[in-house]
């Protein structure tokens, strides 16, 4: 087991390159993420947010550069094991398990850790989630299909924290929902970034993103343009220009 | 034809429609996990039928003892035909997966003639054979130890499907594969196991057919055929709609036979399936919404 120290890179990215069919949509990204950070990607659509978190889960196999989780490469593991190490995706759209109950997502978002032995933890954990999302505890027996677009964001970091990740993968999170919705959703990555759970958060809206985070990295069509601690890139003219303009108010104003 | 007559008609219809059903049962499960329809699913039948004679006739084994060993072979061929035909493919086509279930499905068949040749057997029924009537129809024993079975595979999948974590990831996988493996499923396990669960459900419907069925190497291919349509009207990827389906061609069918003549039995599946697919293009039971989303 590699040994975890304040400092030492706990997600590291090298020159990753990634394609869809012949089209280059990851340009030699490297990046890191240090134990207990928030970090977030900002860009336009397309730039290669989602791609390169579905690289770092196992979604999608990159051509070449490397991928290291706490100094083991990721680069050959099947999704799965991905999550066995620690590794939690929240996938664009949620992608929730439609047809199965709530409770069920939450249970399914377990199902590595399930045994007989940690039935009492993983009931725990789902009451956890449930102190979180209140809301979700009156809908437990309801198709996740039935939910509404802010508890099924809701839902789906909940599921995401059932494998209790050390890294949580979040694509953007607020996509879609109310500012009252988004701002509670925000809430809770605070929350959890306090609890020890580190983040790698995809945003639209960057002026949100950077406020929460330590540190951001500005993409564009595949590349890595800017990169800074979040006061900085705020601070950064480029920055403003293409993505704190005016009409870019964040939800916290 | 009298209304006794009639009941007769339709206590043979359920049975065999019993038989379709739990065919296609098979092919939505398979069907659910990896979007693929598994064309060499009536072999599975054909072939669990023609263990279970081979164990009962020439190695002369007790039927309760044949039957889970001939449930297992069946099984494992299954395992054995994911594991070598479908898993090592790196990224296949729907199109070329369907293309190598129908290249399996005739080797299963050539396979079977060169190990059993091409003569027609059969199985000794489950208990006496002596009619049992009712309301002035009879049905044979070997239909209520059918009908007995179905409930008995149908119970202990929906438990599967239902109460356990493994029934869940392969309906987790049915809804969002991709979710799926992001929660931590091994996608790949599960469409093993789909393979190995429908195999087994054909060899239980080959095996508790051939009584009354009679079993030859080419027997796969028809009750394949009216599963498929089963599957197809009840909705694909539906199973409760599947049995359904299966048990409504089953009586469609013996009331053509019996009535009209048993020279069209075998197009009435085919043709019940287009009149509905032409007004319900998604199945009996299939959301319209779903059938959108579907490859098939
Ligand atoms: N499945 C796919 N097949 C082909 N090309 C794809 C696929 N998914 C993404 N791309 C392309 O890869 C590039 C990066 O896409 P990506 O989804 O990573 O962008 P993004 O930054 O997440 O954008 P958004 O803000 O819209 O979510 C885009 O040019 C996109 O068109
Ligand atoms: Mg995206």
């Amino acid at each position: 087991m590699p040994i975890l120290v304040k400092g030492l890179k706990m997600l590291q990215m090298r020159n990753v390159n990634a394609y869809y069919g012949r089209v280059q949509a990851l340009k030699g990204i490297s990046l890191h993420v240090l134990p207990g950070e928030i970090v977030c990607l900002i860009g336009a659509n397309g730039a290669g947010k989602t791609t390169i978190l579905r690289s770092i889960s196992g979604l999608l196999d990159v051509l070449d550069g490397e991928i290291r989780f706490n100094g083991t490469r990721l680069t050959d593991l099947a999704p799965d094991q991905i999550v066995r190490l620690g590794i939690s995706h929240v996938p664009e759209g949620r992608q929730l398990f439609g047809p199965l109950t709530v409770i069920d997502n939450l249970r399914l978002g377990a199902y590595q850790r399930y045994r007989r032995s940690n039935r009492s933890q993983i009931q725990k954990d789902i009451e956890y989630v449930f102190q979180l999302f209140p809301l979700l505890e009156a809908r437990a027996s309801n198709l996740a299909g039935t939910l509404s677009g802010g508890e099924q964001q809701m839902l789906a970091i909940g599921r995401a924290l059932m494998s209790r990740p050390k890294l949580l993968l979040l694509d953007e999170p607020s996509m879609g929902l109310a500012p009252m919705v988004a701002r509670e959703i925000f809430e809770v990555i605070k929350d959890l970034r306090e609890g020890g759970t580190t983040i790698l958060l995809v945003e639209q809206n960057a002026r949100m993103a950077l406020s929460l985070a330590d540190r951001g990295y500005v993409l564009e069509t595949g590349k890595i343009i800017i990169e800074g601690p979040s006061a900085e890139l705020l601070e950064n003219r480029e920055v403003k220009r293409a993505y704190l303009g005016k009409g870019r108010k964040g939800f916290f104003e | 034809m009298g209304g006794s007559g009639i009941l007769q008609l339709i206590f043979s219809g359920i049975t065999i429609g019993s038989i379709y059903g739990l065919v296609a049962v098979g092919f939505d499960i398979i069907y659910n996990c990896t979007g693929i329809i598994n064309f060499a699913q009536g072999e599975f039948v054909m072939l669990g039928g023609m263990i279970m004679i081979s164990l009962v006739g020439a190695a002369d084994l007790p039927m309760w003892i044949s039957f889970p060993i001939a449930v297992f072979a069946v099984t494992l061929i299954g395992a054995l035909f994911e594991r070598l035909c479908i898993h090592p493919l790196k990224k296949p086509s729907i199109l070329t997966l369907i293309i190598i279930t129908i290249a399996a499905s005739i080797l299963f068949k050539g396979g079977a003639m060169f190990a059993w040749g091409k003569q027609t057997f059969s199985l000794p029924h489950f208990s006496s054979e002596r009619p049992i009537s009712i309301f002035g129809a009879t049905i044979l024993p070997q239909t209520v130890w059918i009908l007995g079975f179905i409930a008995v595979v149908v119970l202990l999948l929906a438990f599967f499907f239902k109460a356990t974590m493994v029934g869940k990831a392969m309906r987790a996988c049915a809804a969002n594969r991709s979710a799926a493996s992001l929660v931590g499923v091994n996608v790949k396990e599960i469409v093993l196991l789909s393979f190995a669960l429908s195999a087994a459900i054909g060899a239980v419907a080959g095996i508790i057919i051939a009584p009354i069925a009679l079993m030859d190497y080419e027997r796969g291919m028809i009750l394949g055929l009216k599963g498929f349509s089963a599957a197809v009207l009840g909705g694909l990827g539906n199973p409760v709609g599947a049995v359904v389906a299966g048990f409504l061609i089953g009586i469609v069918e013996a009331l053509c036979a019996g009535l009209l003549s048993s020279h069209y039995k075998d197009a009435v599946a085919l043709i019940v399936l287009l009149a509905v697919l032409f007004i319900r293009p998604s199945g009996l039971f299939g959301s319209l919404e779903a059938s959108r989303l579907k490859k098939f």
